[in-house]
């Protein structure tokens, strides 16, 4: 016994950090994993392809002041090449494992996005696809999720369970809708939409911190509510009377100078309506603020050990009233992307389970906003993915490619792909003892 | 997987069984507080209503001249809409016939058999701790097995429904267990894993209904073949009312649930696992196979809700084959405080609802989504006892919370 405590002549090295927070060695599930898939890719998407059909890609509209002209890429050896790069990279994954040090977030994406590349150029095997209208389609899917898995991000850092991403989306969408038709004007539109969502998050908190209902019950509860009021209104006055409550018309896209001349990825970006530049502030100032204030600080605390929290002087519950607010402006905003921004009208239960996927995608991006974002993209790519190989064809069928975020989320909780871990706290009431 | 919380507040205990005050106090409370909600729920729906009304939004323009005017539009609007809520759910007394007078029970009964077996599959999932928020998915299932057998193999009268129920039940159980294994083995949380899994059936289904498997030849819309008519489930009282034998199975099917939860071994393992895992675990109870048995069992509950739609009242598998039943469930059970008894009852309650909603709808232009707004409102009420006695004044016999879930780590 006495070697431990004397102290030994080689001092230790410094001990890795992550090696430290890693009590038990990390899993060899995902390298293994990520190797299966990259040896499906290779040969489905490699070999499956025959040689001498090219995939062609556009890069730029008709409308964008610089045109590149289409790329047209041999299928067979794009696809031998990405499919390498993504066996590579589970490659790299296992070398992580071999080192006992956990497999990277980064990794996960990079290869996530390689492996979709490989499928869509043998998706596409002869064919012709417009990469921008792509990304920027994907892009528009994605708002909507992006908004819903910040306030659900926001909420459940504080420890309160959003199951109602989906209600304040729509109660957004809906109170968008109307005021904006009412007043003719989509900025009070655009300034209604997350009083909306507001006032779904006062429910919600109210029933969930106030009379410590359970918090999925309340969110289960809130989702019908609001799907059958604004149901019921729009049965009831907006289908009636169209001209003066359900035309409020879209915002039209803004082109930022310079950064929107950017080939490829300006036109995507910087070529969009005011919602999704808001949307880019909010994702940033949400990770800020999550992550490098004192207040995201006092947050995460609450959500993660409410009662040490408590302990010092951190306002437990009125923290987390303020975070179900907040995250009710923000999914209430991000409502109006389906009215005001994109639709131009209301439509009965329009937001269609989006709720549910950005839910996922917040779940899928760790309870981080960045992490968040990237799977509402890596969501509304699938989404708009199977809608263009709806169109030009595919040997996929496209329920299946609409399923993928969905399993996607499994995967992910059931952690066969990296472990995800919510807020220790999260929907554990706090009731001071 | 989260580290054990010894500071965190323990969660209050599982609001099925309140602790039961001498003199039966509490459930007199109970009825009493869901008699209220159900009224104050009324009242909201009502002024809904009221608001909404054409008439109203007219005579409210000037209603400081003459506001008898608007109030008495208003009184009416909800008048209206409330007797063609209870005509269509009770008693149509206006019909023609006693056939007809009848016919609006037994579409509400209709309406509730679905509810009531996939109620229960939510309910039992309470009693064991777990919230299954996939019933939805479960009927789905259900009703693609119980379709299939129904209009794809031959089989005698009789015996083709009994096995077409019985893939149903299977259908769901496949569903449901999904999320009881992961459970079981990793931990995955059954509300994150149950709410996927409905998209993944619903375009499962949507997939399903393009293959020549399941689509029905000569039709352009995603439609099976009818099911034969060996595999329907017989009506009970002739053909000029819906309702069918399904009731009987779905009240068997409580009484099941009831038996199972209170006098079987395998009941009393589910309940000790939903009222403290730990102290399961310590008694040598597997908390991981008693998971998965009581998500599969939910589910075959569910999957039968989706067997009833088909064999009972659809005949036929299309996409909305589930029609938000699974989500109805989950009020129904809510409101059921998990128990079989009190879930037949809400299941009965809502059935009329939803039956009465239909006729309202067609009679006075009120859109049945408010249905939805007085079901929800009345979950949130009863799942609040303080607001309720607050609204009223009463005093408070013993705080109850409805308490089921314990966090996305739990």
């Amino acid at each position: 016994m006495s070697a431990t405590i004397t102290p030994s002549a080689a001092p230790l090295a410094p001990p890795d950090r992550e090696a430290v927070l890693q009590v038990r060695p990390p899993s060899w599930r995902t390298p293994i994993i990520l190797g299966v898939l990259g040896l499906l890719a290779l040969v489905a998407f490699g070999f499956g392809a025959k040689s001498g059909t090219k995939s062609t890609f556009g890069l730029s509209r008709g409308s964008d002041a610089i045109r590149i002209d289409p790329v047209a890429l041999p299928t067979r050896t794009t696809a031998i090449v990405l499919s390498v790069l993504a066996l590579a990279l589970a490659g790299q994954a296992a070398w992580y494992v071999s080192r006992r040090r956990p497999v990277p977030a980064w990794l996960s994406g990079v290869f996530a996005a390689v492996w979709l590349l490989a499928f869509l150029v043998w998706a596409i095997e002869g064919k012709s696809i417009s990469f921008v209208g792509l990304l920027a389609g994907s892009l528009a899917l994605a708002v909507p999720l992006i908004f819903g898995s910040l306030s659900g991000v926001l909420c459940e850092r504080s420890g309160v369970i959003n199951i109602a991403i989906e209600g304040e989306l729509l109660a957004g969408a809906f109170l968008a809708a109307v005021v904006a038709s009412l007043s003719g004007n989509l900025w009070l539109g655009l300034l209604a939409a997350p009083i909306a969502g507001l006032l779904v998050a006062l429910l919600l908190a109210l029933f969930a911190l106030r009379y410590v209902v359970d918090q999925i019950i309340v969110g289960v509860v809130l989702n019908v509510l609001v799907i059958g009021v604004t149901g019921f209104l729009y049965g009831r006055i907006l289908v009636q009377q169209q001209d003066t409550w359900n035309s409020p018309g879209t915002f039209q896209p803004i082109k930022i100078p310079l950064l929107g001349d950017i080939p490829l990825i300006g036109p995507v970006l910087f070529n969009q309506t005011v919602i999704v530049y808001l949307m880019y502030v909010v994702v940033a100032v949400v990770q800020v603020a999550l992550f490098r204030t004192r207040w995201g600080l006092r947050v995460r605390a609450v959500g993660e050990h409410p009662a040490a929290a408590d302990t010092v002087g951190i306002k437990v519950n009125r923290i987390r009233f303020q975070n179900v607010l907040l995250g009710g402006l923000v999914a209430g905003l991000g409502g109006a992307f389906f009215t005001i921004g994109n639709v131009g009208a209301f439509a009965r239960e329009m937001t269609a389970g989006q709720g549910f996927i950005a839910l996922a995608a917040m779940i899928f991006g760790r309870w981080t906003p960045l992490g968040a974002l990237f799977a509402a993209l890596l969501f509304g790519f699938a989404n708009n993915l199977q809608s263009i190989l709806g169109i030009v064809g595919t040997p996929i069928p496209s329920e299946f490619m609409l399923m993928a975020p969905y399993l996607a989320t499994i995967f992910a909780v059931a952690g066969l792909v990296g472990r995800v871990r919510a807020p220790a706290a999260d929907g554990q009431p706090y009731v001071k003892s | 997987m989260s580290a054990p919380t010894v500071d965190a507040p323990a969660p209050p205990p599982a609001p099925q069984e309140p602790a039961p005050p001498p003199g039966g106090g509490a459930l007199r409370d109970t009825i009493v507080l869901t008699l209220l909600s159900v009224l104050l729920a009324l009242v909201v729906g009502a002024v809904l209503i009221a608001i909404a009304s054409p008439d109203v939004q007219n005579s409210a323009g000037y209603f400081f001249s003459r506001p008898q005017d608007m109030l008495g539009d208003a009184w009416t609007a909800i008048a209206d809409a409330y007797k063609a809520l209870v005509q269509g759910a009770l008693f149509d007394w206006t019909a023609d016939s006693a056939r007809g007078a009848l016919r609006p029970l037994s579409e509400s009964l209709v309406f509730a058999v679905p509810l009531i077996s996939a109620g229960l599959a939510v309910a039992l999932a309470f009693k064991a701790g777990l919230f299954n928020i996939g019933a939805e998915g479960q009927i789905i299932l259900g009703a693609i097995g119980a379709a299939y057998v129904g209009f794809s193999w031959s089989l005698p009268w009789g015996g083709h429904t009994l096995v077409a129920l019985a893939a149903g039940l299977l259908g769901g159980a496949i569903w449901g267990g999904i999320p009881g294994l992961l459970k079981a083995r990793t931990g995955a949380h059954e509300v994150i894993t149950t709410i996927m899994l409905n998209y993944i059936a619903r375009y499962l289904l949507a997939f399903l209904l393009t293959t020549s498997a399941f689509h029905r030849p000569g039709r352009s819309d995603p439609i099976s073949p009818a099911v034969d008519s060996t595999a329907e489930l017989p009506r009970l009282f002739g053909s000029s009312f819906r309702i069918h034998a399904g009731l009987v199975v779905v009240l068997l099917a409580a009484w099941g649930v009831w038996w199972l939860l209170e006098r079987s071994t395998i009941g009393f393992r589910f309940r000790a696992v939903g009222a403290n895992p730990s102290a399961a675990r310590t008694a040598g109870i597997s908390v991981a196979r008693s998971t998965f048995g009581v998500m599969a069992i939910a589910g075959s509950l569910a999957g039968l809700a989706g067997a009833f739609q088909i064999l009972g009242t659809e005949k036929s598998l299309t996409g909305g084959v589930s029609a938000g039943i699974g989500f109805d469930a989950i009020t129904v059970a809510l409101l059921g405080r998990g128990s079989p008894l009190g879930t037949v009852l809400a299941g009965l309650l809502f059935g009329a609802l939803r039956a009465g909603g239909v006729t309202m709808q067609a009679r006075t232009g009120t859109p049945i989504d408010i249905v939805l707004v007085v079901q929800s409102l009345i979950v949130l009420f009863i799942a609040a006892p303080p607001l309720v006695r607050s609204i009223f004044r009463i005093r408070a016999a013993g705080v109850e919370t409805m308490q089921v879930s314990k966090g996305w780590n739990a």
